[in-house]
C-alpha cells in the first residue's frame, strides 16, 4: 500500500499551511529551519521554499548522536551536519519525516543543543505513526497513521517525494 | 647384563652398515651384530621391527643454562628432554654464568649431567677470558679438565689480532676451535635478516656480510695458523660457498647448521612472531635452500639443534625486546628427517650428520655403532607423525615456533651406554 | 612455518584493532577518510563534542615520549565523550621492572575500551593487541620504525583535499625511509588508494635492505625524484642519524636532500609539500617551502583529530555491533 505522489504532494502542502499558521500564532519571526538527514531534510527542503525563509536550511546528521551505536556501530558513510548559520536565540523549526518512537528527536535535540542555545524548537513531523518511547511530540502533524510494530512507512526521494509502506 | 634390539634396520654410518639385523648389547657395549653371541643371558629385547637403530644424536650446539640460568632450564631437565629425543651427546657452549674459563666450571657441568644420567655432556671451553675476546683463556687447563674444543660463544673476537693468538694458542694443545661468526658491528642493535621483510617490520636488519665477512676473515686466519676450525651454525648460502672453497683447497675446517634454520626463514617473521627471533637470524628462502643444499652435499658435515631453551617471559615483549633462540632438542631430528623425506637425501648421509660427523668434529669416539662401541642408540620410527605440544614438551623451555606444528619421525627408545634411558609411551 | 600473522580485522573484515594500514582495503581506507569528514564538521561547532563513545574509557598508553600525538589522541577521544586516561610508562610501572604484560592486565582490570599504544620497538601494538583481553581493542600510535597508522591516513585525508583522484598522483616521499613508521604507513597507504606512483627520495644510508619491496621506485637525487610530482611528503630526520655512520652533517643532508622553493621547481606547479611534524627547519625543509604558498603542513596537523575521531567510532562501534547483533 502506497500513497501515491500526488497524495503525497497534498500532504506536504497542508503541512506548509498548517506551519505558516503555527508560526504567526506564536509569533516566531525569521526562523530557521532544520531538516533531520535524510527524509527530513528533504521535507524541510520542501517548506523552506514554500515558506520562503531567508536564512539557508540546515540538515542535521543525528548519527553522532544515536543511542543504538552500541548496537548497531557506525555507519561508515555519514554525511556530515551542515548548519550554516548561527543557533543562539534563534527560533528554530525541527523537520522530520516520519515521527516513530521520538528517539531521533532527542539526538537531533541534543545535537542542536550542541550548536547553541535556540529561543525555542517548533518540531514538524510529516507523518506521526505512534509508538513512542519518550515524551516527544509534534507541534505540527501532516497525517497521523496508527501502524503496527511490523509495519513500515518510509519516504523515498529526493525527486518526487512518495510515502511507502511495507509490511514486514 | 645383555640387551638384544630385534628386528630393526640398523643404519651405522661410520661402518657403513645399513641392513635389517639385531643388535645385542652387553655390559654398555655393542656385543654382536645379529643374534646375541652363544651363552650370553639376554635380560631384555627390544622390538625395532620397522624402526630404525642407529647411532644416539650428537648435538654439537645446545645450551642447557646451567650454570647461571636455572629458571630457563637446568642440565638435568635437558639431559631429560634430549634423551626423549635420541640424543645422547650434548656439546654446550661455554656461554654459561659464570663462563667456561676455568676448571671448576667444566666439572660442575659434568658433575650435573652425570647425576642426571640421561645424556653425555660436553663442554665447550672459552677462546678469551669471560667472552670479553681481550685475553687468551687457560686452554691448557680447560683441555685437561676435559673440553673438547674451544670456542667465544655468541661474543664476537674484534680484535684479529686476539683472534689469530687465540686460534695459534688453541693448535698449540689440539683444541678444535668453533666460531660464531657475526659481525657485531653490522649486527648491533639488529633483530633479523636485513631483507624485504625487515624493510617492511621496521626490524633492524643483519646483513647477510655480518656473517660472510667474518666467515672470510676466520677462513684466511684459520689458513694462516693451520688450526682445525668448526663453523657452528652457518646461515647464509654465501658462507656455505665460502667454507666449500676452503675445504677445496685443503683446509681442515667443517661446519654446522641448525635443523630449524633448514626450515625457517624470514617470512617466519612476519607478524612480529617472536618464537622466531633467533640468532643468528632466520635468512631468506634463498638461504635455507643454500644451507639444505650444503648438506646434502656434505660442506655442511654437523646438523645441531642450537637449542636455547628460554622462561616464557623471554618471549613475551615486543620482537626486538625478545631473548632470541628456540628450544630445539626436540625437533632436531624430525626436522632433519625432512631432508629425507623432502629433498630424498640418502638416510645414512643424513644420520651421518647427527652422529658420526658431529662425534669426529668434537673428537669423541661415539656416534656409531661398531662391535666393542659405547651403547648409545636412537631407534626412531622414520614415519611417525605427531605434533609438538606445549605440555608434552620436557625442555624446561617451551619456546618454539613448530608448537602445534606436525612432525614426521619420532623417536621410540633411546640407550645411554646400554641403559634404556627414553621409551616412547602414547 | 609459523602461524598466521595476527589481524586487525574481525571474521566480517571490520576493524577490531588498528595496527598497521598493511592489508587495509581501499574501501576500508575511504570508509575512514570519508567519516573523518563528518568528524571534521563537528570540530568547527561551539561544542566540539558528540557524545558516541560516552561510557567507553581509551587509555593513551605511551612508552616513548609524543606531546603532540598524545594530544590529539587525547583530544578525539573527548570529543567523542569517552573518559580518557593517559599513562606514561616512560616515568612509570615500567621502569621498576613491571612486564609490558602485567601494565596491560592491571589496565584490563580496569574495564577499558581501547589502548592507544605509542612504543619505541617495532611490532609492539601487535603484541599488544594479540595479548589484551578480548573486550579491548588496540590502536597503533606509533610503534619504533613499522607503522604510524594514523598518520598516514591524515596525510591522504589531506591529499584528498587538494588532490581528490588519487589515480593520476606522482608522490614523492623524502628522507630517513629506513627509520621511518611513518614512511611505510603511508606507503602501503598511497598504494591501496591506488596512487599512480610512489617514489621513495634518500641517500642510500636512508634505505631500508631491498626497498623496492615496499612497493615504490627508489630515488636517489632529489631533483630527479620531485620531477613531475603532484605531493612531496617530507620525514623528519633524527638528529641522532648524524652521531652514527648514516650521514656526514646536517648541513650535507641539507644541501643534498632539503626541500628549497629552487628544487621544488621541477615538481608540478601546483604540487603540494607536507610534513609529519616536528620540522627540522633549515635541515629536511627550508622555511620558506616550510611556511610557503605550497605547504599544506598545518592542514595536516588540523586533520590529526578528525582522523583518529574517525578510526576509534569505527572500530568501537563495529566491535560493539558484532557483540549484540541487532
Amino acid at each position: 500500500m502506497n500513497i501515491d505522489p500526488t497524495e503525497t504532494t497534498a500532504l506536504l502542502k497542508s503541512l506548509a499551511t498548517e506551519l505558516r499558521v503555527r508560526l504567526h500564532e506564536l509569533a516566531r519571526k525569521d526562523p530557521l529551519m532544520i531538516g533531520i538527514h535524510t527524509g527530513g531534510a528533504w521535507v524541510a527542503e520542501y517548506l523552506h521554499q514554500a515558506l520562503a525563509i531567508a536564512e539557508p536550511l540546515g540538515v542535521l546528521n543525528i548519527n553522532f548522536y544515536r543511542d543504538d551505536f552500541s548496537q548497531s556501530g557506525l555507519h561508515p558513510v555519514v554525511t556530515p551536519s551542515d548548519l550554516p548559520f548561527a543557533i543562539d536565540g534563534r527560533h528554530v523549526v525541527l523537520v522530520d519525516d516520519v515521527l516513530h518512537t521520538g528517539r531521533t528527536i532527542r539526538a537531533a535535540l541534543n545535537e542542536i543543543f550542541d550548536y547553541g542555545r535556540p529561543a525555542s524548537v517548533l518540531l514538524v513531523a510529516l507523518v506521526d505513526r505512534g509508538g513512542r518511547e519518550l515524551p516527544v511530540r509534534a507541534d505540527v502533524v501532516g497525517r497521523k497513521l496508527s501502524l503496527t510494530p511490523g509495519q513500515q512507512i518510509k519516504l523515498s526521494g529526493p525527486d518526487a517525494l512518495c510515502l511507502e509502506f511495507r509490511d514486514c | 647384563m645383555a640387551i638384544v634390539i630385534r628386528g630393526g634396520r640398523l643404519i651405522d654410518p661410520a661402518n657403513g652398515v645399513d641392513e635389517v639385523t639385531d643388535l645385542t648389547i652387553v655390559d654398555g657395549r655393542i656385543a654382536a651384530l645379529g643374534s646375541a653371541p652363544a651363552g650370553a643371558q639376554v635380560d631384555e629385547e627390544i622390538d625395532a621391527r620397522g624402526l630404525i637403530v642407529c647411532p644416539g644424536l650428537v648435538d654439537l650446539n645446545a645450551r642447557l643454562r646451567e650454570p647461571g640460568a636455572e629458571h630457563k632450564a637446568t642440565i638435568a631437565s635437558e639431559s631429560r628432554a634430549a634423551a626423549s629425543a635420541g640424543i645422547t651427546t650434548l656439546c654446550v657452549p661455554p656461554d654459561t654464568e659464570p663462563v667456561v674459563d676455568t676448571q671448576a666450571v667444566v666439572e660442575l657441568i659434568h658433575r650435573r649431567a652425570a647425576d642426571a644420567g640421561m645424556a653425555r655432556v660436553e663442554v665447550m671451553g672459552a677462546l678469551t677470558v669471560g667472552l670479553k675476546g681481550e685475553r687468551l683463556a687457560e686452554m691448557a687447563a680447560l683441555k685437561r679438565a676435559g673440553c673438547v674444543g674451544v670456542s667465544n660463544g655468541l661474543q664476537p673476537v674484534t680484535s684479529t689480532e686476539v683472534m689469530r693468538r687465540a686460534m695459534e694458542y688453541a693448535g698449540t694443545f689440539d683444541l678444535g676451535v668453533f666460531l660464531h661468526c657475526e659481525d657485531p658491528w653490522l649486527a648491533v642493535d639488529r633483530q633479523m635478516h636485513g631483507g624485504s621483510v625487515s624493510g617492511r617490520l621496521g626490524i633492524g636488519g643483519i646483513p647477510e656480510t655480518a656473517e660472510t665477512v667474518t666467515v672470510a676473515r676466520d677462513l684466511l686466519l684459520l689458513e694462516q695458523t693451520g688450526v682445525e676450525g668448526h663453523f657452528c651454525h652457518l646461515t647464509s648460502t654465501r658462507a656455505v660457498t665460502m667454507v666449500a672453497e676452503a675445504r677445496a683447497r685443503g683446509l681442515p675446517l667443517t661446519a654446522g647448521a641448525s635443523a630449524y634454520q633448514l626450515h625457517l626463514t624470514e617470512d617466519d617473521v612476519v607478524g612480529f612472531d617472536s618464537q622466531c627471533h633467533v640468532r643468528p637470524p632466520l635468512r631468506s628462502a634463498g638461504d635455507r635452500k643454500g644451507l639444505r643444499a650444503g648438506v646434502r652435499s656434505g660442506v655442511i658435515q654437523a646438523i645441531c639443534s642450537a637449542h636455547q631453551p628460554h622462561e616464557n617471559d623471554a618471549k613475551q615483549d615486543p620482537f626486538a625486546l625478545t631473548e632470541p633462540g628456540i628450544s630445539g632438542l626436540e625437533t632436531l631430528l624430525p626436522l632433519a628427517l625432512d631432508l629425507h623425506h623432502e629433498d630424498g637425501m640418502g638416510l645414512a648421509e643424513l644420520l651421518a650428520a647427527l652422529t658420526s660427523n658431529p662425534a669426529k668434529i668434537m673428537g669423541v669416539e661415539r656416534g656409531a655403532l661398531g662391535v666393542g662401541a659405547v651403547a648409545d642408540v636412537c631407534i626412531f620410527d622414520l614415519n611417525a607423525r605427531w605434533v609438538l605440544e606445549e605440555d608434552t614438551m620436557l625442555s624446561q623451555g617451551h619456546n618454539s615456533p613448530f608448537l602445534g606444528q606436525t612432525l614426521r619421525g619420532r623417536v621410540m627408545h633411546t640407550l645411554l651406554g646400554g641403559k634404556v634411558v627414553h621409551t616412547w609411551t602414547p | 612455518m609459523a602461524g598466521l600473522p595476527f589481524s586487525q580485522l574481525d571474521g566480517a573484515g571490520h576493524l577490531r584493532h588498528f595496527l598497521t594500514t598493511e592489508g587495509l582495503s581501499r574501501e576500508t581506507l575511504t570508509d575512514i577518510l570519508d567519516t573523518a569528514d563528518s568528524f571534521a564538521a563537528v570540530g568547527k561547532r561551539a561544542i566540539k563534542k558528540v557524545p558516541l563513545l560516552r561510557g567507553k574509557t581509551v587509555v593513551n598508553l605511551f612508552f616513548e615520549p609524543s606531546t603532540r600525538t598524545l594530544t590529539t589522541f587525547e583530544l578525539a577521544a573527548k570529543r567523542l565523550s569517552a573518559d580518557v586516561m593517559n599513562i606514561n610508562l616512560k616515568r612509570s610501572a615500567a621502569v621498576k621492572g613491571e612486564s609490558l604484560l602485567d601494565t596491560l592486565h592491571t589496565l584490563e582490570a580496569m574495564h577499558c575500551d581501547m589502548f592507544v599504544i605509542r612504543h619505541a620497538s617495532s611490532g609492539a601494538a601487535h603484541f599488544i593487541a594479540r595479548n589484551v583481553a578480548p573486550h579491548i581493542s588496540v590502536m597503533n600510535g606509533g610503534d619504533g620504525r613499522h607503522a604510524h597508522p594514523s598518520q598516514a591516513l591524515i596525510d591522504v585525508y589531506t591529499i584528498r583535499q587538494h588532490k581528490p583522484d588519487f589515480s593520476k598522483l606522482r608522490v614523492a616521499i623524502v628522507g630517513d625511509i629506513a627509520h621511518s613508521r611513518v614512511a611505510r604507513s603511508q606507503i602501503r597507504t598511497l598504494r591501496a588508494l591506488g596512487v599512480k606512483e610512489v617514489r621513495i627520495v634518500a641517500p642510500r644510508t636512508l634505505l631500508p635492505p631491498m626497498p623496492e619491496a615496499l612497493g615504490a621506485k627508489v630515488f636517489l637525487s632529489l631533483e630527479e625524484g620531485l620531477r613531475d610530482v603532484d605531493v612531496v611528503m617530507m620525514l623528519r630526520l633524527q638528529q641522532e642519524r648524524i652521531q652514527g655512520p648514516l650521514l656526514p652533517s646536517l648541513h650535507e643532508y641539507n644541501a643534498c636532500y632539503g626541500l628549497t622553493e629552487k628544487k621544488l621547481a621541477v615538481a608540478k606547479a601546483d604540487a603540494i609539500v607536507m610534513h609529519p611534524g616536528p620540522l627540522n627547519r633549515g635541515v629536511e625543509i627550508d622555511s620558506e617551502v616550510a611556511d610557503g604558498p605550497r605547504s599544506v603542513i598545518l592542514q595536516q596537523v588540523s586533520h590529526g583529530i578528525a582522523i583518529r575521531m574517525a578510526v576509534m567510532s569505527m572500530i568501537l562501534g563495529r566491535r560493539d555491533a558484532a557483540k549484540e547483533p541487532g
